[in-house]
């Protein structure tokens, strides 16, 4: 369980996360939504310790990310496609992050053939496509078998072949038992992958809802969604605590 | 959850798999070897060609064999800062810090290794640079050998400042981050300011690595002053400019460490 705590997050004026919070439970694909520049990668990097929160806090299965034993056994997490030196294999770059958590060995070819890289394994990974690189960085977060998984924008440059692929594999995770918490801003893909859902809009907490109840009383799920956030943009227009208008857009650029 | 949470092992990750992850990281690109055979090469190549040329056999001839080793700790230098930095330039380091978040065990563990590198590293192409330098001296001057005072000492502390140097990039590095800025910051704060300073200040100038290295580690005999110089400089000795360069390269990793565990990565 990942809980997360009146997160708050400050980027100079810009306010990036506001009091955010809510709880990620298992056995379910969790679909994070936002507008670009609304926070989602932000409190990703939050949840997995890469930036410091202001206020608030993230506990995962009642500890700091930073306090995890087994940080790779422990969170599988996927940032951003391109996680990796360029001048390295795919082979190398899993093998030393398998060394790191004492995984063994024959995990990373397990997790190549997984992903469908074995044949490219000893390729240099900055030849790769982007489409290949979220690949190896699925495998790098599937490595240590975590209980919990954390995905930025896992479909984005996939074919749709990939596409598919992705949404059974995170929807098979979950059902085995895991956390799965995955970002997109595509809605259509949320609405067959995900059954809960987190939106949120200048970096707070719009909905912690299910699929199922968000889209009941609007024509789709994008529609609903788009309700909600526009609500929100004209909310945030109007008042005064806003430090800035301008989204945060930090590390939404690739978004 | 909380039955695939109680397959996680138990103890918790330490240095030495942080240091194996950083020894498969650098052994893995294929720029850490380039980079270690030509400076090696390097400073072989310097102490041959200067060995060849040597005409005074009452100078430093162990000093002037390792006059390769100054160029060649640039190259080090640099790596060491690209060790660091080119995790923020491709985006390797939320890998890294996924896997380790613990961030000073981190940098002491990459510290480690590239510092273990670049050690073994900088003795073989000092021995060998020492061996080679000797062998080509002609003009019937006899080579220097190991047992003569302070000649093994010399070759020894040469090869250990490569370490030395290559752990202030490292650290230099992690405060900058940007590649770019961090070789300048190596380049111009090793090489480039000694040699102001060097010509404006003297007196601090001995306190500087390059300075150190060449006049103080690797030397076997007190440099002797021209007679008729304004100005005769009081290099500081062997061990001293050893303790100096250590105090440096730790200082660098300190403030790296501080501000890699401070700072959104």
């Amino acid at each position: 369980m990942i809980e997360v705590r009146e997160l708050t997050k400050r980027y100079g004026s810009t306010l990036a996360v506001d009091a955010l919070s809510f709880t990620l439970r298992p056995g379910a694909v969790t679909g994070f939504l936002g507008a670009n520049g609304s926070g989602k990668s932000t409190t990703m990097r939050l949840i997995v310790d890469l930036d410091r929160p202001d206020a608030g806090q993230v506990r995962i299965g009642g500890r700091r990310f930073g306090d995890l034993r087994w940080p790779l056994r422990e969170v599988g997490s996927q940032l951003e496609a391109k996680s990796f030196h360029p001048g390295r294999s795919a082979r190398d770059h899993l093998a030393a992050l398998a060394a790191s958590n004492a995984i063994p060995r024959r995990r990373v070819d397990e997790v190549l053939d997984l992903v469908g890289l074995a044949s490219a394994a000893g390729r240099r990974a900055g030849k790769f496509s982007l489409g290949m690189a979220q690949r190896l960085g699925i495998a790098a977060a599937l490595l240590g078998d975590p209980p919990v998984l954390l995905m930025d924008e896992p479909v984005n440059g996939l074919d749709p072949a990939g596409v598919h692929w992705i949404r059974d594999l995170l929807k098979s995770l979950a059902a085995q038992g895991r956390v799965v918490f995955v970002s997109s801003h595509l809605i259509s893909e949320m609405a067959l992958m995900a059954n809960r859902l987190v939106v949120i809009g200048q970096g707070r907490l719009l909905a912690d809802t299910t699929v199922a109840e968000m889209s009941a009383g609007a024509p789709s799920l994008e529609a609903a969604f788009l309700a909600m956030t526009d609500a929100s943009a004209q909310y945030r227009a109007g008042s005064p605590a806003r430090t800035s208008s301008a989204p945060a857009s930090r590390k939404e650029g690739s978004s | 959850m909380t039955a695939l949470a109680a397959r996680v092992p138990a103890g918790h990750y330490r240095f030495r798999h942080v240091a194996r992850m950083e020894w498969i990281k650098l052994r893995s690109l294929r720029s850490t070897w380039w980079t270690l055979a030509i400076a090696a090469a390097g400073a072989i190549g310097i102490g041959v060609a200067v060995g060849i040329n040597t005409r005074n056999a009452a100078g430093d001839l162990t000093n002037n064999a390792l006059a390769g080793i100054i160029p060649s700790l640039l190259l080090i230098g640099v790596l060491g800062a690209l060790a660091v930095t080119s995790e923020y330039s491709s985006g390797m380091i939320r890998t890294t810090l996924s896997a380790a978040p613990r961030r000073p065990m981190l940098l002491a563990a990459k510290a480690a290794v590239f510092g273990a590198v670049a050690v073994t590293v900088g003795e073989a192409a000092s021995f060998i640079a020492f061996f080679a330098g000797g062998a080509t001296l002609r003009h019937g001057i006899p080579a220097p050998a190991l047992t003569q005072p302070g000649v093994l000492r010399a070759v020894l502390l040469s090869g250990v400042s490569f370490g030395l140097i290559g752990l202030i990039g490292l650290g230099l590095g992690a405060t900058v981050r940007h590649s770019g800025a961090a070789i300048g910051v190596v380049v111009g704060g090793v090489y480039v300011l000694p040699t102001i300073v060097g010509q404006v200040a003297h007196v601090v100038g001995v306190y500087m690595p390059i300075i150190i290295i060449g006049n103080s580690l690797t030397t076997t005999k007190p440099q002797l002053c021209p007679a008729h110089a304004d100005y005769c400089p009081h290099f500081v000795s062997a061990w001293a400019g050893l303790g100096l360069l250590g105090l440096y390269a730790a200082a660098a990793l300190a403030v790296g460490g501080c501000l890699l565990a401070r700072r959104d990565a």
